[in-house]
């Protein structure tokens, strides 16, 4: 692996590598010294053009637990709010000699053009680009179902899991990366949505669709639920378009005490976050003890550990 | 000389003596902690613990044995392919003012234990770290040497040693090989 820039590029024996290697990492992470020496001298960017509080804390931590040294960079208050190109911030900062680039951009498809330009020697990992793809949050959510799901995960696929993800997947780079994933690694993926906010073109998806979240609840046996964030900085008309109203939504969408308690008993409740409580998901149901959001945050710093580990260690990275 | 230089009998007597000298040299065994170095070096520590066990009937083999992995310390990371991370277990006492043997079964550069020793830094502060090997064949590149040694045996450095055992070959042997 050179680069991470969609789930859709990975086989099933590079995401289960991923997988267990994030699994060490995890375990390095319950250490008193959490520090390991292994990317010490190599330089991670993380270049955000675009607002994000986890995603960035995440790689930084990541990044700093293997000793990499780590520059910030954001667009707000740097170069790129007078004009400059996506290039030219590229090759400066390729002038810098960094090894890693962590980039979240507006426009889908942008991490694929600074890893593909030619204007970087290093590697590119997506961290999310427009509504197209966030492959390290979805590794991230696979990581957590089959932590939870399956019973001895080493080296284990998500074969005859069922996962449900619900919500605002028009706008959900998060739901793309994972349809892809989970369908990779042996999962079934039901989408849950309002016609308004399923994509055109989904018919090759390897998923089904069901537009209520009542009929996912009956028709599937479901092992993971996870809810979207409704995305209303991406809605043009601020929501209003694509649904009547923010309570007729949670009325058919959101998860509520009710709801969770039809799911099966094992079933565990997910969310990339940041959470818009009350609206796609209640706080009974984000604070039940079968939510696992809070700890999705600390097993996205072992995956993203697991990534970059992937992507610098190895003779290929050393140029 | 290439050919097979140890048979299952010999690993087998090299272990009995490598568990008296451990016991030996640290009055017993009692704070004695075992760490295999994956992957041989792993099915190795606890064949020596089961040992030590028979010798001092209070030593728990199970309790005291934990693997080492120290794929993330080494000094050849960007020289090399890229390399699967391994599963590091401590045992449950933990390593603080513990003996720790470390256990592995090829002794060669010294360079894998210099990470391992980084890598028993990170995880506590033992009283003191021995090195047990079932074979050392020289050329070590770091001042470096071990405790407790099944067999020494002078190689040249385009030789190869392999180490097999019966856990993960099928079979207990030490075999020199010629250098392509």
């Amino acid at each position: 692996m050179r680069h991470l820039l969609s789930t859709k590029d990975l086989t099933k024996s590079d995401a289960i590598l991923i997988l267990d290697t994030a699994a060490q990492m995890a375990a390095t992470q319950e250490r008193e010294v959490r520090k390991l020496p292994t990317l010490r001298g190599k330089t991670v960017v993380n270049l955000f053009f675009e607002d994000s509080t986890r995603t960035r804390i995440s790689f930084e931590a990541a990044a700093k637990r293997l000793s990499a040294d780590v520059i910030n960079f954001s667009a707000k208050g740097s170069s790129v709010s007078k004009g400059e190109s996506l290039k030219d911030t590229a090759l400066t900062l390729q002038a810098m000699g960094a090894d890693a680039v962590v980039v979240r951009h507006w426009a889908s498809g942008a991490a694929y053009q600074l890893a593909h330009g030619g204007w970087l020697h290093g590697s590119v990992l997506n961290a999310g680009d427009g509504t197209h793809q966030h492959p390290t949050q979805s590794l991230l959510d696979a990581f957590t179902i089959r932590k939870h799901l399956v019973t001895s995960p080493l080296g284990a696929d998500l074969n005859g899991l069922t996962v449900a993800i619900v919500g605002d997947v028009l706008h959900s780079r998060v739901a793309r990366s994972n349809v892809h994933l989970l369908h990779t690694l042996g999962a079934k993926v039901v989408l849950v949505a309002p016609a308004t906010l399923v994509p055109v073109g989904i018919d090759p998806w390897p998923c089904d669709v069901v537009h209520t979240l009542d009929e996912a609840i009956e028709s599937y046996d479901i092992d993971a639920l996870m809810m979207l964030r409704v995305q209303r900085e991406r809605m043009t008309g601020g929501g209003s378009a694509f649904f009547p109203s923010p309570a007729e939504y949670t009325r058919i969408y959101g998860l509520d005490g009710d709801r969770l308690r039809r799911l099966p008993d094992h079933a565990i409740v997910m969310h990339p976050g940041p959470m818009n409580r009350g609206l796609e998901i209640s706080a009974e149901a984000a604070d039940s003890p079968r939510s696992v959001i809070v700890e999705q945050v600390a097993n996205g710093v072992a995956v993203r550990m697991a990534a970059l580990y992937l992507l610098l260690a190895g003779e290929e990275a050393a140029q | 000389m290439t050919g097979t230089i140890m048979g299952a009998a010999d690993v087998s007597r090299a272990l009995t003596r490598i568990a008296h000298e451990i016991v030996e040299r640290n009055d017993g065994a009692a704070d004695v902690v075992l760490m295999g170095i994956p992957s041989r070096g792993l099915p190795l520590a606890h064949r020596l613990a089961q040992r030590i066990a028979e010798i001092e009937p209070g030593f728990d083999a199970e309790a005291a044995t934990g693997a080492l992995d120290i794929t993330m310390y080494r000094d050849d990371l960007f020289k090399n392919p890229t390399r699967t991370i391994g599963t590091t277990t401590v045992p449950a006492v933990g390593i603080d003012d513990a003996v720790v043997v470390l256990v592995d079964d090829v002794f060669h550069t010294g360079r894998t234990i210099r990470a391992a020793l980084d890598a028993i830094r990170d995880l506590g502060r033992p009283r003191a770290v021995q090195l047990a090997t079932l074979v050392d064949r020289g050329h070590r590149e770091l001042p470096i040497r071990a405790d407790f040694v099944g067999k020494n045996i002078p190689t040249a450095r385009s030789e190869r040693v392999d180490v097999r055992v019966e856990e993960i070959d099928g079979e207990d042997a030490v075999v020199l090989r010629k250098g392509e």
